[in-house]
């Protein structure tokens, strides 16, 4: 963050650095680019997808291969790229949002960072070690039980080791929101964004445990004997898809709800009026995580629960269009009669307003269960769940990264390139997912690797292709323009879009401690507040005086590395019980970790007042 | 100690006398607790109809776990707003969950 | 040095664990996990719910389960939460010798508890024969109560450590907290065994 430190330090040191931080702005940075890296490589996969399907009976890629590359590119986008890309902005803007120096556990922060990078190199090692899973990101059972090789071993526990870090991310925002807020910040000033991660944690500390369990019984079914989902065994199948979408559904509104967030910072931003209705839009967020909870099995309508089963699970379904139609609404009403600025983060929320309506609109339709037995499995689904991840989450990401770059990395992102960005990503995503809505209503099922020529499938697939290169093109100049800026950017102030709350008040590089005085907060949109009364930032709630600050540790970094080795072994166990020793090598480092962890105090450092005008911290 | 005044030290006794009253209540806890575990063991041993043996056990065991919480766990003291509101958040997801592997799994 | 003196006030303040920021944290962020846990033991009971009359003709709930031994691990168990409870009874005194010493006695229950399970397992295994693999029944018994062995295992291991660190300093403001929640630990690994052995053995046993 602050070049001109890190300018004077080595490769080693800053690397070093990076490995043992545990300051938020830091392990955003590591999230973005983990996240980043990830999008990239789903991105690959979605691309091979779509040129494997731009003819009938295409040979682009087997069909063996072809399943393997839709289930990496599922799970791939939904854990390793979506949620950590999530969790970066999360981590740079909640402590700023709610005047906190640091988050609850920095420890647990940078813990729940290496879990998930680990676990999803351990997912990835698939690809180099005899291939991917290849049973959907479903992983539904038999097909998993049963699926030869290591790939679907690789799934379970690379999930596993990266579903642990996102419960240690959840936990620790949820302590941050509650204890950390600066005085004056009550629960019912917060900022959407705030409000949203608050609810998205719950949502994570509740799902996240049902996906445990379910893996653990995968693994135990696939590499040590047991009978959970094999029906010669008197094992059930059906206990795997509830496990899943019990945790399942949530994830969708662990996705969603965020970018929910970002669009009710910027749309009030760039429209230079306060969020309208506000109270009704915390509300509309918490129902939604409520419902969320109650409507997995409409994943399931046909499995054969029965009418009655199907109907609740309907219902229920079709009653989350009610909080989110109100979410719509408040964000036009936010534009209506505003000072409206069009930049690139505006552009994105503008853009996702009609798609995600769309996609809602879907939503309905296949919440009606006798309707979805004729969507079920079949391309309608895919185009449904792209509109709403893609035009929701995706647009969601682009914003955020647009609208917090100068908060995150002191440098505007190039609007021209920007737009540009926009415009094809936003034209490529709805020439790709519109047209799947009817290839699906024409019968084309989801996750086949090709089809015949006799179908009347090919224009459909055809423009879908274009579509996917014209999102690639997108991606490619965003890439290209976070290069550009980077290199060549110039460094902005702390406020460069006129903002409202607090993370605009904090200077441009946002120091180490990011308060040097931690704000007093008097009402909705705090910065704001101060600027219409004529000051120029926040009134400090206290006195300059020592900042108290968490020290950095290799440790988390260490117990992800045991996990990951310990995986290797869990998996290889079952070809030959020599790799046992892997496996307790690997537990034993993690264990190890945690007990230095546990018997050496870690009372964290002071920075002196007296040093804090010298740039101590910066 | 010595050296503290004499308005903290009554202070200190008096919390600590309230500390040993709550004690005394949590001996009370326990043993009621022990009761109905026998009353528990009791009533599978003697060979009852299953239809009233088991909603017993179950109420037995909401309560005792009651107990747990809310004496053993301290969760009836002031401060544990949140920790209620989440713990609960995570029992009514627990019971959607067990519901279903009672009724949806096998038809 | 002046943080050496908040953490060791000479008294303690009423709630020890809470003191701090870093303890109103631990404490607030630990009982979240308990939230996280509970949903994490109930998919398990649902699926052992799910799967218990999978027998395939073989060892069933009835025949297997002994109420004897039950019976004690639940006496065990039960009575370490008490001294649990009075250990952090002694910390809000700062007491600090009688805590270790209830402490001590919670990890021998604890370990006799454990003892017993494994002694359990082993007898089902030699004895009947029902292993992990016999049916999707006893896969869903032993991962059920092994889960929760697993977790007493922890707690054991963590009271052990707490107890040995800090052995030589005694209470502060900076391990209060550690023991406090170590102890909500504890408590929980309770309130999992009431229902193991209400819904597991006894259940199992009416049929």
């Amino acid at each position: 963050m602050s070049t001109t430190i890190e300018q004077n330090k080595g490769f080693g040191a800053t690397l070093w650095d990076y490995l043992t931080t545990v300051d938020h702005k830091k392990i955003a940075v590591l999230y973005l680019i983990g996240g980043g890296f990830f999008f990239i490589l789903g991105g690959l996969e979605a691309m091979a997808i779509r040129i494997q399907l731009i003819k009938p009976a295409n040979d682009f890629v087997s069909a063996g291969f072809y399943n393997e590359i839709l289930t990496m590119h599922g799970t791939t986008m939904i854990f390793l790229a979506a949620m950590p890309l999530i969790f970066a902005l999360m981590n740079a803007v909640i402590p700023l949002q709610i005047g906190a120096r640091d988050v609850a556990f920095p420890f647990l922060n940078s813990l729940g960072f290496w879990l998930f990078l680990f676990g999803g190199i351990l997912l990835n090692a698939s690809w180099f070690l005899g291939g991917a899973p290849d049973a959907g990101w479903t992983a539904y059972a038999p097909l998993s039980t049963t699926s030869p090789g290591h790939g679907v071993d690789f799934y379970v526990l690379g999930l596993q080791i990266s579903g642990a870090g996102t419960l240690i991310a959840g936990i620790n925002f949820l302590v941050t929101i509650i204890n950390m807020r600066a005085p004056g910040m009550t629960y019912m000033r917060m900022p959407l964004f705030t409000w949203t991660t608050f609810v998205v944690s719950a949502l994570i500390l509740f799902a996240f445990p049902a996906l445990t369990v379910g893996l653990f019984l995968l693994m135990f079914d696939r590499l040590f004997g047991s009978g959970f989902f094999d029906a010669s065994m008197g094992g059930n199948s059906v206990i795997w898809e509830h496990l899943f979408w019990i945790f399942g559904h949530p994830e969708v509104y662990i996705l969603i709800l965020p970018a929910f967030g970002i669009f009710s910072e910027v749309l009030p931003t760039f429209s230079k009026k306060r969020l309208f209705g506000y109270t009704a839009m915390v509300f509309a967020t918490v129902l939604i995580g409520f419902l969320g909870f109650m409507v997995w099995a409409h994943h399931m309508f046909t499995v054969g629960l029965g009418p009655a089963a199907n109907s609740i699970f309907a219902i229920a379904t079709m009653a989350i269009a009610v909080p989110t139609g109100i979410k719509i609404f408040n964000w036009l009403f936010t534009m209506w009669g505003g000072s409206i600025r069009i930049n690139t983060a505006m552009l994105w929320a503008l853009g996702f307003i009609p798609s995600f309506t769309i996609g809602g609109m879907t939503g309905v339709m296949v919440a009606a269960a006798p309707a979805d037995y004729q969507y079920h499995d079949s391309y309608f689904i895919v185009a449904h769940f792209h509109y709403v991840i893609v035009g929701g989450v995706v647009f969601g990401i682009f914003a955020g990264l647009h609208y917090w770059w100068p908060k995150m990395f002191g440098k505007i992102l190039d609007e021209t390139l920007g737009k540009i960005t926009f415009w094809t990503f936003f034209t490529g995503f709805h020439l790709t997912f519109f047209i799947q809505h009817f290839l699906g209503l024409m019968g084309m099922p989801r996750r086949y690797w090709t089809y015949g020529a006799d179908q009347g499938l090919e224009l459909g697939n055809v423009i879908s292709t274009v579509g996917a290169f014209l999102m690639a093109i997108g991606a490619i100049v965003f890439l290209y323009n976070v290069i550009i800026t980077t290199i060549k950017g110039d460094k902005v102030s702390g406020d460069p879009w006129d903002g409202r709350t607090l993370e605009w008040s904090i200077p441009n590089p946002t120091p180490h401690y990011n308060f040097t005085q931690i704000p007093l907060v008097r009402g909705l949109d705090p910065l704001w507040i101060e600027k219409t009364e004529g000051r120029k930032g926040m009134t400090p709630a206290e006195p300059i005086g020592d900042i108290h600050m968490p020290n950095p540790s290799i440790l988390p970094f260490v117990m992800s590395l045991g996990l990951f080795i310990a995986g290797f072994g869990a998996i290889y166990q079952i070809d030959n019980p020599i790799w046992l020793v892997v496996l307790i090598i690997g537990m034993g480092i993690t264990f190890g970790a945690m007990f230095i962890r546990s018997v050496k105090d870690d009372h964290g450092h002071h920075i002196h007042k007296e040093d804090l005008d010298k740039g101590a911290g910066l | 100690m010595v050296e503290n005044t004499n308005s903290t030290n009554t202070n200190l006794e008096y919390k600590r006398a309230k500390r040993k009253e709550e004690m005394k209540q949590q001996v009370v806890t326990f043993a009621l607790m022990i009761v109905f575990t026998i009353i528990a063991f009791t009533m599978v041993t003697a060979d009852l109809d299953k239809l009233f043996v088991i909603p017993i056990l179950l109420v037995l065991a909401i309560v005792q776990v009651g107990f747990q919480l809310y004496y053993f766990m301290h969760m009836s003291h002031k401060g544990h707003e949140m920790p209620s509101l989440m713990f609960y958040g995570g029992v009514s997801v627990a019971f959607l969950t067990i519901l279903t592997m009672l009724v949806l799994v096998w038809w | 040095m002046s943080q050496e003196h908040t953490l060791n006030p000479e008294v303690m303040p009423d709630e020890p664990e809470k003191a701090t920021l870093e303890g109103k944290n631990k404490f607030l962020g630990f009982w979240f996990f308990l939230g996280g846990e509970t949903v994490l033991f109930a998919s398990l009971f649902g699926t052992y719910l799910a799967l218990r009359g999978s027998t395939m003709g073989d060892n069933t709930p009835e025949n297997l389960f002994g109420l004897e031994l039950v019976f004690i691990m639940t006496m065990l168990l039960l009575t370490s939460s008490l001294t649990s409870v009075y250990a952090m009874y002694h910390m809000k005194n700062n007491d600090f010798p009688k805590m270790q010493l209830w402490l001590g006695i919670t990890v021998v229950l604890g370990l006799a508890f454990l003892g017993c399970e494994i002694y359990e397992f082993y007898h089902y295994v030699h004895e009947y024969e029902f292993t992990f693999s016999s049916s999707a029944f006893g896969s869903a018994f032993y991962t059920l109560v092994g889960f929760h062995g697993g977790h007493v295992a922890f707690g054991l291991l963590w009271i052990i450590t707490l107890m040995v660190r800090n052995a030589k300093r005694g209470l502060s403001l900076y391990n209060a907290p550690k023991f406090y929640v170590a102890s909500l630990y504890w408590h929980f690994i309770d309130v999992v065994w009431v229902f193991i052995f209400t819904v597991v053995y006894l259940m199992g046993k009416v049929g």
